[in-house]
Formats: C-alpha cells, structure tokens, sequence
C-alpha cells in the first residue's frame, strides 16, 4: 500500500516535470522525436535506479556518522558525474548495443538536475532503501513519460503555422503548460 | 596545461582538498547562527501560540514519537502547552505546525512552522485570521467533530483547499492525542471513531477533487 | 568587447533566460512570486560571480582532461557556502527556495560561464562576466515572478492591489509554463522589431 502510493503519487500527483520543475533542459532539449525522448527515459530511469542507492548508502553510512551532512551537496554531484561515466564505461564493455541505443544520452544526464534533485529529495523525505529505490524509478518513469507525451505533442506541432515568436520554445513552454494542466487533474487521487 | 595522470590526480586531489577545508571553516563559522536562528523561531512561535508565561518552555521539553510538547508556567502554575507536530498528508508533504492548549484542552493559538503548500491556496493557513484557525482557536478538540465541513465535521476549510485543510485538521488532532496521552488522558474519538492514534489515519485519505 | 560591453550583455543579448534558454528549472520552480524570483535569482548571481572569480584564478593550473570535474567542485563549494550562510542568516528564504538551492551546483548556467568564459579570461573581465549574466539572470526571473504573482495573487512584492484572489493558476504549475511561454513570444518580438 505504502508504495503504491508512492507510485502513484511519483508518476502522475507530484510529475517530476510538470509539477516540480525538475529536469526541464532535456524536457526541452530531447522532445523532438518520440524516439529519443524513448532512449533518454530509459538512460534517466537506469541512472536514477543506481543513484538511489548510492545516495542512500552515502547518506546514512558516510555523511550521517561523519557528522559531515553539510557535504551532500558537493558529494552527491561528484558521485553522479562519476557513476554516469562508469556506466558509460561497463556499457560499453558489457552490452555494445544498449549502449549504442543510450549512449549519447549518458554524458547529459550529469547536468540533468532530475537526477541530483531525486537523491537530496529521498534523504529529505527520509525514505528507507526499498522506498528510495520505488521513489526514484517511478520517478523517472513519471519523467519519461511527460518526455514521451511531450514528444508526441510536438512532432505534431512542427507541422503547424505559427506565429514567428512563437516558433520554437515558446509553443513548447505554453503546451507544456496546458500539459501541466492536465496532470493536474490527477491532484486529489493519493 | 598538459594532462599527465600525475598532475591530474594531484590537481584534483588538491582542488578538493581546499574545497572541503573551506567548506569546514564555513561550516564552523555558520553552526552557531544556524542554531540560533533555529531557537529564534521555536521561542518565537512558542510566544505566539501560548499565554503569558515566565518559564523557559524549551527545557522542560518532552519528547514522544511525532511530537515536542513544551510545558509553560506563570509564577509556578501551568498556563498551557504547546505541542509541535507534523502530518505528511499536506497536498505537497509535510507541514510542521505548533499547537498552543490551555490546561483544560482548549486550544489558545495555532502557528504553521514550515510548510510547501500552494502559494496562492493552501499557503492561506499561515494568514492570521484564516478560516481554520478561526474554527479552532478557543475551542476545545474533545467537543469538536475533528473534520472539514466536508467531510461532515466542523471545521471550516480553506478556499478550494480542502487536501490542505484535511492535513491542517490531522496535525491539530495529533498535537491533541500528543498532549492527552502525556497527560494519561486517554485519546478522543476522532473522525473514524477509533481511540488510538493509528487508525484513522487512512480515513482522511480519499476524495478530494483539488488541493 | 570593452569591460562595461562585459556586464551589460547577459542582461539583454546574452540574456540566460530569455535568449540563451538555459537554467529553466530554477525559473519555473522558484517563481511563484516576485521575492522569491528575486531570491533565487541574487543567490544563482552569488554562486556565478564566486565560481567564475576562483576558476579564472587557478584556470591555468588544472590539467584540461580534469577541467569539467575540477569546475564542478568549486561550483559545489560554493553552493554549499551559501546554502550554509542562507540557512544561518536568512531561514524563511532558505526554506522557501528549497531544494532548488542545492540545485544550483547543476544549473547550466554557472558550469557554461565557466567553460565559455571563465576558463579563457582574466579574474576582473570573469567578474563583470559572473555579474551580468546573473544580474540578467536576476532580472528575468523577478520580471516573471512579478507577472505570476500579479496575475494568480493579485499582488505586487506581497503588497495586494486588488481584494480577493487572483487567476490562481498563475501561481501553480501550469502557469509557470505559460507565463514564460508568453513572455518569451514578447521577447522574441521585441528583439525582433530592434533588429
């Protein structure tokens, strides 16, 4: 019951996107085709997955007994940009075509502040292990999906006659918007 | 500058080496003010939500599971307590809030401590002489139906944010149940008529069609 | 490019948010009102104008294969610096602002400046550079922080110039959005009519 709800409430209630800001520069950057948007849910999905974890332990077998919690910051982005590249390292290695399909992905997602957002979000929530891990994929499934959504929505609007001005990221920005809206209506539902 | 796996590991190594002495020296610097800013706001809300007293509330503190009470006195008698809690069912996580009773269980003043409702919305439950405060202040939770007008109870929710107010109403109810039970009293009848404290959480979950 | 051409083009030419399009996050997320953009804004224009002032100093002792690792810890210092001091001196803001000010270690900003510009410029010319981007930074998100909280509260700096509630929306998720989406296509018509 406890993880479903906090599920539900991951995906849909509290969008990472669309209701708390986080994660906009791919939002932006890679919605131009379904396919991506696909290939960056994933590569998103994987990292957070891991970082999670480490975050967790870091927090409460490192930081936390160092009495040295003012580090996190710092910590946690430096063990990001480190756990990316060893992904990209042992994907690599280990599996030539997941990397092929998520590669180009990997090095944006340093900078992704979905990723760091999620890990400071889950020590101030004081989830356990099994609930951080929950949280943060459905987190980035929730991320993925108003990726995919988004995708779509804007292969279609390129083919639209639009007002100079508004070419671009500002017809991005307001149907993003009207998505947002959307999402909305799942308030109330946990 | 030429990269050598020497130099790197050396510049890198140093860089965070200063970085994290740097950091401490801050951090040395800022413990005291952080802690005292942190005291500031319990005094401050401890003043608010209580009646004149002449004791230092925060020593004779006791601490239970979800909440702090605070025990105040003027010349030697009890004037009331302010309980501290929290509730995770706010429309965007926690609110933190203090609660001032009188001896008798009737409720002096309410303050929120810390909370990420909606500005514009749920924000509303830190205005003085909002809706549900009103509903509160001077009333005793023993004669109160402890839920929104809503949901069938009496208290009045905040405009088109009944998931804030719903939340507001449980904190208030877990700061009563904190006091009662520290008292020996035992728990009122809250909204789904169970005595302990666990059960009717999940009673205030459902429903609600915006905040 | 003289030093004052320096300050002044990250307030409209090279303006971060409106031209440049990066930093979105901290822009929708901290700007349900115009304190709070502003907030937000002066602490991203602390944590530049530092970060860009140290990596020119010690610019030409990093290895280049460790610049990006090395650039991040300085940035990372200083966010921690500051969320240090805003917690000590400045509570309210600080939990207000929330986990976008840890987040400023990973705006695009602050690690663009520095590669772009700190990381091939003097400390002085850095400076100028840390101080009008973030001042443009500043400028923008106060700007659309003023439009949200005059549309959704009705209220300008807190003070309310009209009774009752506002076009709530505007302070809420989907207006953020919105608001930046019909400011841009402003923007993008004025610089257009400029030209």
């Amino acid at each position: 019951m406890e993880y479903f709800v906090i599920i539900i409430s991951a995906i849909f209630v509290n969008n990472i996107v669309l209701a708390q800001f986080l994660g906009i520069c791919p939002f932006l950057g890679v919605s131009n085709k379904v396919s991506t948007s696909l290939g960056m849910g994933a590569a998103v999905t994987f990292v957070m997955a891991i970082t999670s974890v480490v975050a967790y332990l870091l927090q409460y077998y490192v930081l936390v007994p160092l009495g040295i919690q003012y580090m996190q910051t710092i910590v946690f982005i430096l063990v990001i940009a480190a756990l990316v590249q060893m992904v990209e390292i042992i994907l690599k290695k280990v599996s030539p075509s997941l990397y092929q399909a998520l590669g180009v992905f990997l090095p944006l997602i340093t900078t992704n502040c979905a990723v760091l957002g999620i890990a400071i979000l889950l020590v101030q929530k004081s989830y356990n292990l099994g609930e951080s891990v929950v949280f943060s994929v459905a987190t980035a499934i929730g991320f993925s999906l108003a990726l995919v959504l988004f995708a779509g929505i804007r292969e279609r609007l390129e083919l639209e006659d639009l007002p100079k001005a508004m070419k671009g990221v500002p017809i991005a920005l307001i149907t993003a918007g009207i998505l947002a809206m959307a999402f909305m209506g799942f308030s109330g539902l946990v | 500058m030429e990269s050598s796996l020497k130099n790197m590991v050396l510049t890198l190594f140093i860089i965070t080496l200063v970085a994290s002495g740097v950091l401490g020296l801050v951090y040395s610097v800022t413990e005291e003010p952080i802690q005292v800013a942190q005291q500031a706001k319990t005094t401050a809300a401890l003043a608010e939500v209580l009646p004149a007293f002449d004791n230092n509330p925060a020593e004779g503190k006791m601490e239970t599971e979800e909440a702090v009470i605070y025990t105040a006195t003027n010349g030697g008698e009890v004037v009331g307590y302010a309980v501290e809690t929290s509730t995770q069912k706010g429309f965007s996580g926690e609110i933190r809030m203090m609660v001032g009773f009188k001896p008798d269980g009737e409720i002096y003043n309410i303050q929120v401590l810390q909370h990420s409702e909606t500005p514009g919305l749920g924000s509303k439950m830190t205005e003085p002489g909002n809706k549900l405060i009103v509903s509160f202040v001077g009333k005793n939770p023993a004669d109160l139906k402890m839920s929104v007008k809503k949901d069938g109870g009496d208290i009045d929710a905040l405009t088109a944010s009944t998931i804030s107010s719903r939340a507001y109403v449980d904190a208030v109810q877990r700061a009563y149940n904190a006091m009662q039970q520290m008292l020996g009293k035992s728990v009122i009848d809250s909204v789904s008529g169970a005595t302990s404290t666990g059960d009717w959480e999940e009673e205030n979950q459902k429903g609600g069609n915006h905040e | 490019m003289n030093k004052w051409q320096t300050f002044t083009k990250g307030l409209i030419k090279e303006n971060p948010t409106f031209v440049l399009l990066l930093g979105m996050c901290p822009t929708l997320g901290t700007t349900t009102s115009a304190i709070n953009g502003m907030g937000m804004g002066v602490a991203t224009l602390f944590v530049l104008t530092m970060s860009n002032i140290v990596i020119s100093l010690i610019k030409n002792y990093i290895p280049g294969k460790v610049r990006i690792p090395a650039f991040i810890v300085v940035i990372a210092s200083m966010v921690t610096v500051l969320q240090l001091c805003m917690q000590a001196y400045v509570p309210a803001l600080y939990e207000t602002l929330g986990v976008f000010i840890p987040l400023i270690v990973v705006n695009c900003i602050i690690l663009g400046r520095a590669e772009a510009f700190a990381s091939k410029n003097g400390v002085f010319s850095s400076a100028l550079d840390g101080l009008g981007i973030g001042c443009g930074f500043t400028l923008s998100l106060t700007v659309l922080g003023t439009v949200r909280e005059m549309l959704g509260n009705g209220s300008i700096f807190g003070y309310k110039f009209i009774a009752g509630d506002g076009i709530l929306l505007f302070v809420l998720a989907p207006g953020a959005f919105i608001a930046l989406g019909y400011l841009l296509v402003i923007f993008n018509k004025l610089t257009a009519k400029m030209k």
